[in-house]
């Protein structure tokens, strides 16, 4: 099985937001929610970098670790994912994630946040593949079509990566080689307990 | 902290602006909502259709369901000039999925955000769903019969008033090929040259600098040869956002080549981020940036001289205007400090090949044409022009704009660039297969008046209309003068943003006082909703081209055929149907439709934009038009996946059909389809031959002028049989070079049949009047280009600056700099006045400069597309961009007591013109500039309008634009508007 991993090879993105709104295109995912987002740094300034950020399926998932319906399951191909029947919005994955990956519909106090979500890295959730059931709660399943998540597919730049990380390593290893330089991989210490070296 | 919270909230007024509000803690970067996403959104619930229940919308259209069939269509995206490939899955006639087009050698599968969000449109909740007309002030609802009825009755009764030219038709970079040329095709019938589109406000500056310069006004190269660059310039272009697929080839190729990207720019853009290097500049002061680098380049001897002495007409003289701007004297101008430049020049010089980019940075100014044509020179002084890697690769704007421009939607023009002489209007009528006289019987005489002299319908058809520019103008000026029989009285805007040009506020006085209104379009657009009118206003719902099918010209001249992906959604139609059902109306549609296919379209006949393509091929012999069939350009969308990601071309084990080609038969593509020339990749190169995609400059000025030759010396293309320069094909050319014996009798006949059987004309036939291609077939079997082999011309004798010199923007921050570098002389031009030099006298008397201190520019953002209206619209793409800002450096907004993120009046030198928007402080701009976005609209000097729209139809954002602040000041040659230099005050509100 592969690892699926995400990885946004900051030299290359441009904040176009290709990213955001294919995630918004394929599961019609609300106003309000971004499962997917771009963040830049030092905006406006010499060294300004952009990363594409979401859920990045963590080894060892702080969300699982703090759920208290333990409604985060990891699936074969290393994907977290989450029961929305389970959840109880109680929002300590927000609080848990290094990447701020969980969303919810409302603002209120007192766990009526509605139910958690978040990027499923186009593989659904634990209603059967591909019905209604499941793109209702969670999108679609690309995955189990045999496609990669949609946002890495269309980036415009080819910053943002995804599939099995050694082969997405490699990618960016010789990338990094050709152009003589390289930022490195964002957060794949946090997400994946190790650093991608050249 | 919290004080600015609480003053942001109090202060929001908007509905969405409160919801914004709620959202936004501190806006660490322009997209507010990213700092608190997660925490806020519950007041987002608010927005109508889009609740927030479960993740989505159980009747959502996304979802595809496996156990039926799935159909994928291909099509174009509807943005940008890049072109990329959509692939939409279809489901019982829904558009359900987008999926990744990986087989386009441009896109390769991806999209920036705009492309990525564009299945909304065929879904879209706030497109016009049926015909309507304003009764008394209010929309109501009528039937497509009744709006054509009474549309065509009243343009009627205003051309029996008032005369054809008094009807004013907008057309569109949204067209297809197909459509543009009906479009011209409808005005010629009409009988006005008063036709026009975005290209006058994107690249019509362009256009005619290059032309002036090489021959076409086109891009030379392609995004995908920018890939062989070993230097790029960026000068007044922000692909990051405008253009963001180009950035996969930029980087790309900066990364394999360890390329240097150079961004000379007023704004440190998105762009310039991914520079290795970022040079500011003074807003309005190109040609002294770049004739401080030829200065260099000349001093140190690094200009290409056996290039110029064999290619270029004319450097001497630039070296001689040159030498006006040595470093000190730039330095002064445009900011930019000590051997900065000559750093740049020796690289752009030396480590070739070397491209040159620009956009509308360099095209929105009263010196556009003079910028393009110094960037030309500089291409041309360092030899880089006509070979991979090098060229002027101008990035057009919109997904058909270079189309649109090639088939003439443009007031001086008919299809193809042949121009409005008689030559032109008998070269039409021809392949039009209708009698020269009756175009002559539609065009107005206009009486003198005004102190000019009256004009014959004959010579009226052969006058330039008025430009989109100032359309507006045209309306409200004394009818005296008016360079046409009467002002114009009614506008038919097909496709056509209304807040994309400067001065606003006269606009409004012109859509008040305009007869006849006619939009069509997806949506309402600001021609809707900016003004007061009660009646006579007509909006005519027009479907996306993802509804209909035909092809579209991408920046690299490259054509694409989409296909059709749904049905029109509501009661939108083709604009092939509109156009058809206004002509028959109008009586004309039997004589303008016979050549073409009818089929039975949703609300009557219309023509298959198949046998319209097949009419240009017959006809677009100038620019090579005529190879590109529809069953062509159809092989080239399916067999993508065989073409070249650089050189783009279907290498030998592609299929028969497309094998050797270049993709989209990147014009010109010469000769009938059946001599299967390949398109040509890279315009002017003379590495190969002519039938190979190879070419040379075009001698179209004549064959020398002062004694010296306008052609080539000493190059030519590669297996060319004529060994030096020569002038254009004739047939008298050929008979001269004993070569009229390779016409076939075929094509013998059509030739004598153009020349009436008179020798005298039958001489003159040439390459590109010949409708059988013989001349040009024969031209290219001896390994010559159709159009001759001439020199680019460095000194372009007819322009008003032969050799571009620096002048000040009409509103100047260095007034004192006027005296030396004025705008030009005021002129008549495009049947107005122009008073630039009236108006910048009285900004330099007035000191205008004290009040009004801050320079302010306009650009683009990724997730919005020209007026906007499509874009903010679609909710993936609101979401991310919910309020109109302005760009404030922090020295300024520190000096003013602005906050970031807090309200502002921008206020303007012109008509007490002023905007209520948020400020972005910023160092993106420098002290004393300020940017904003020109997308918005739908508030009005600090009004909401979203009243005015007809309900449902109101884009989800609205904001102020910033036209409404830009003033005064149009190009000379083309009319295009001063859109990035104009002066500015900003207050806290």
């Amino acid at each position: 099985m592969a690892r699926m991993k995400f990885l946004c090879d900051a030299d290359r993105c441009i904040e176009c937001n290709a990213c955001v709104t294919a995630c918004k295109n394929e599961h019609e995912v609300p106003w309000g929610i971004n499962r997917r987002r771009v963040v830049t740094l030092d905006d406006g300034l010499p060294g300004e970098r952009s990363v594409s950020m979401a859920c990045m399926h963590c080894t060892d998932a702080p969300c699982a670790s703090v759920c208290p319906v333990s409604c985060f399951y990891t699936t074969d191909d290393a994907v977290v994912l989450h029961n929305k029947d389970t959840c109880i919005g109680c929002g300590y994955c927000s609080y848990a994630c290094p990447f701020g990956a969980p969303q919810y519909p409302q603002t209120a106090n007192f766990g009526t946040r509605g139910k958690m979500d978040k990027c499923t890295y186009c593989s659904g959730g634990p209603e059967p593949d591909m019905t209604q059931a499941e793109y209702v709660k969670y999108g679609s399943n690309r995955l189990a079509e045999g496609k990669l998540p949609l946002c890495a597919e269309m980036c415009s730049t080819k910053a943002l990566l995804a599939g099995d990380g050694d082969i997405i390593a490699e990618i960016y290893r010789e990338r990094v080689v050709t152009r003589g330089y390289g930022s490195g991989a964002w957060g794949w210490r946090t997400a994946y307990g190790e650093t991608l070296t050249v | 902290m919290l004080i600015k919270r609480k003053a942001r909230d109090t202060a929001a007024t908007g509905r969405l602006s409160q919801i914004a509000a709620t959202l936004s803690a501190r806006p660490l970067d322009r997209r507010s909502f990213l700092g608190a996403a997660g925490l806020g959104v519950g007041g987002l619930a608010a927005i109508g259709t889009m609740g927030v229940g479960m993740t989505r919308r159980v009747e959502a259209q996304g979802f595809d369901d496996p156990s039926q069939p799935i159909e994928v269509r291909t099509n174009i995206c509807t943005h940008c000039s890049v072109g990329c490939t959509v692939k939409a899955e279809v489901q019982n006639g829904v558009w359900v999925g987008q999926e990744p087009g990986y087989n386009s050698p441009i896109n390769r599968g991806t999209h920036c955000a705009k492309g990525a969000s564009v299945r909304e449109v065929v879904h879209g909740a706030r497109r016009i769903k049926y015909p309507m007309k304003k009764v008394g002030g209010e929309w109501q609802r009528i039937s497509w019969e009744q709006a054509m009825d009474e549309i065509a009755e009243k343009m009627t009764e205003i051309r029996g008033r008032s005369g054809a030219d008094s009807v004013y038709m907008l057309g569109s970079a949204k067209f297809s090929n197909e459509g543009a040329y009906l479009f011209r095709k409808f005005a010629a019938f009409w009988g006005t040259n008063n036709v026009d589109h975005q290209a006058r406000i994107c690249h019509s500056t362009t256009v005619a600098g290059v032309a002036n310069t090489w021959g076409y006004g086109a891009q030379t190269n392609s995004y995908n040869d920018i890939r062989n660059a070993k230097t790029v310039i960026v000068m007044g272009s922000n692909a990051a956002e405008a253009h963001p697929v180009s950035m996969q080839h930029i980087l790309e190729g900066k990364e394999t080549q360890r390329a240097n990207v150079i961004v000379i720019d007023p704004r440190f853009t998105r762009t310039a981020a991914h520079a290795t290097e970022f040079i500011r500049f003074r807003p309005g002061t190109d040609i002294a940036v770049i004739h401080g680098m030829l200065w260099h380049i000349f001093e140190n001897g690094w200009e290409d001289r056996d290039y110029i002495a064999q290619r270029v007409y004319g450097m001497d003289q630039v070296r001689e205007v040159v030498r006006a701007y040595p470093p000190d004297v730039v330095e002064n101008i445009t900011g930019i400090p000590g051997d900065t430049l000559k750093r740049v020049a020796e690289t752009f010089a030396k480590e070739r090949p070397s491209t040159f980019i620009w956009c509308m940075g360099g095209t929105q100014h009263t010196v556009g044409t003079a910028n393009v044509r110094a960037y030309n020179i500089l291409l041309l002084a360092t030899g880089n022009v006509g070979g991979e890697g090098s060229g002027a690769n101008i990035f057009r704007g919109h997904c058909n704009v270079q189309g649109a421009t090639d088939f003439g939607l443009d007031m001086g023009n008919l299809p193809l660039y042949y121009g409005l002489g008689a030559g032109a209007w008998q070269h039409w009528s021809r392949v039009w297969d209708v009698p020269y006289d009756y175009f002559v019987s539609r065009f107005d005489a206009v009486p003198a008046k005004g102190g000019r002299e009256a004009r014959t319908p004959t010579q009226n058809m052969e006058v330039p209309g008025i430009t989109s520019t100032r359309w507006f103008d045209a309306v409200t000026i004394d009818a005296e003068d008016i360079d046409q029989q009467d002002n114009i009285k009614a506008m038919i805007v097909f496709g056509h943003g209304g807040n994309t040009v400067p001065r606003m506020q006269d606009a409004q006085r012109g859509m008040d006082a305009l007869d006849l209104l006619v939009v069509a379009d997806p949506h309402p657009t600001t021609f809707a909703a900016l003004h007061s009118r009660t009646d006579n206003t007509y909006l005519l719902p027009i479907c996306t081209q993802f509804e209909t099918s035909g092809s579209r010209t991408a920046s690299n001249r490259s054509i694409q055929w989409g296909e059709r992906v749904v049905e029109p959604i509501f009661e939108s139609d083709s604009d092939y149907s509109v156009i058809h059902a206004l002509s028959t109306r109008l009586g004309f549609a039997d004589e303008m439709f016979k050549n073409f296919d009818m089929v039975q379209g949703k609300f009557g006949m219309e023509p298959t934009p198949e046998s319209i393509m097949q009419e240009i091929n017959r006809g677009g012999w100038s620019t090579g038009y005529t190879g590109q069939s529809p069953e062509r350009l159809k092989a080239h969308i399916a067999n993508q996946q065989h073409f070249d990601l650089i050189t783009l071309r279907a290498g030998p084990d592609a299929p028969e059909e497309v094998r050797g080609d270049y993709y989209g038969l990147p014009w010109p593509c010469w000769g009938t389809p059946e001599l299967r020339h390949p398109g040509t990749h890279i315009l002017y190169n003379t590495n190969l031959a002519p039938m190979d995609g190879g070419g040379a400059f075009r001698p179209r000025f004549g064959l020398e002028y002062e004694g010296e030759t306008l052609l080539a010396e000493g190059s030519w293309p590669l297996g060319s049989e004529i060994e030096d320069g020569y002038p254009e094909f004739t047939y008298a050319l050929l008979e001269q070079l004993g070569w009229d014996t390779d016409l076939t009798p075929a094509e013998l006949a059509v030739i004598r049949d153009i020349g009436a059987s008179d020798p005298e004309k039958i001489a003159t036939v040439s390459w590109s009047t010949d409708l059988s291609g013989g001349i040009q077939r024969v031209a290219l079997q001896h390994g010559c280009v159709p159009f001759g082999n001439g020199k680019a011309r460095a000194v372009a004798w007819n322009l008003p600056d032969p050799v571009p010199v620096h002048r000040e923007p009409i509103y100047t921050n260095r007034p004192e700099l006027v005296s030396n570098y004025p705008t030009n002389d005021d002129r008549r031009q495009q049947r107005m006045p122009n008073i630039g030099k009236v108006v910048q006298q009285d900004v330099v008397d007035r000191n205008v400069s004290t009040d009004f201190p801050l320079i302010l520019t306009s650009g683009r953002l990724v997730e919005y597309e020209g007026g906007g209206e499509e874009t903010r619209s679609n909710p993936w793409l609101a979401e991310l961009q919910q309020d109109m800002f302005v760009e404030v450096n922090p020295a300024d907004a520190t000096a003013r007591g602005i906050v970031d993120g807090g309200w502002v009046w921008v206020t303007g030198p012109e008509g007490g013109s002023k905007a209520r928007v948020k400020a972005m402080i910023t160092e993106r701009v420098a002290a004393g500039v300020a940017f904003m976005p020109f997308h918005f609209a739908g508030w009005f000097q600090g009004e909401d309008q979203r009243g005015n729209y007809p309900a449902g139809t109101d884009p989800i954002v609205l904001g102020e634009s910033v036209n409404v602040i830009t003033t005064y000041g149009y190009d000379p040659v083309t009319g295009m508007h001063e859109g990035k230099v104009t002066l500015c005050q900003i207050a806290a509100a």
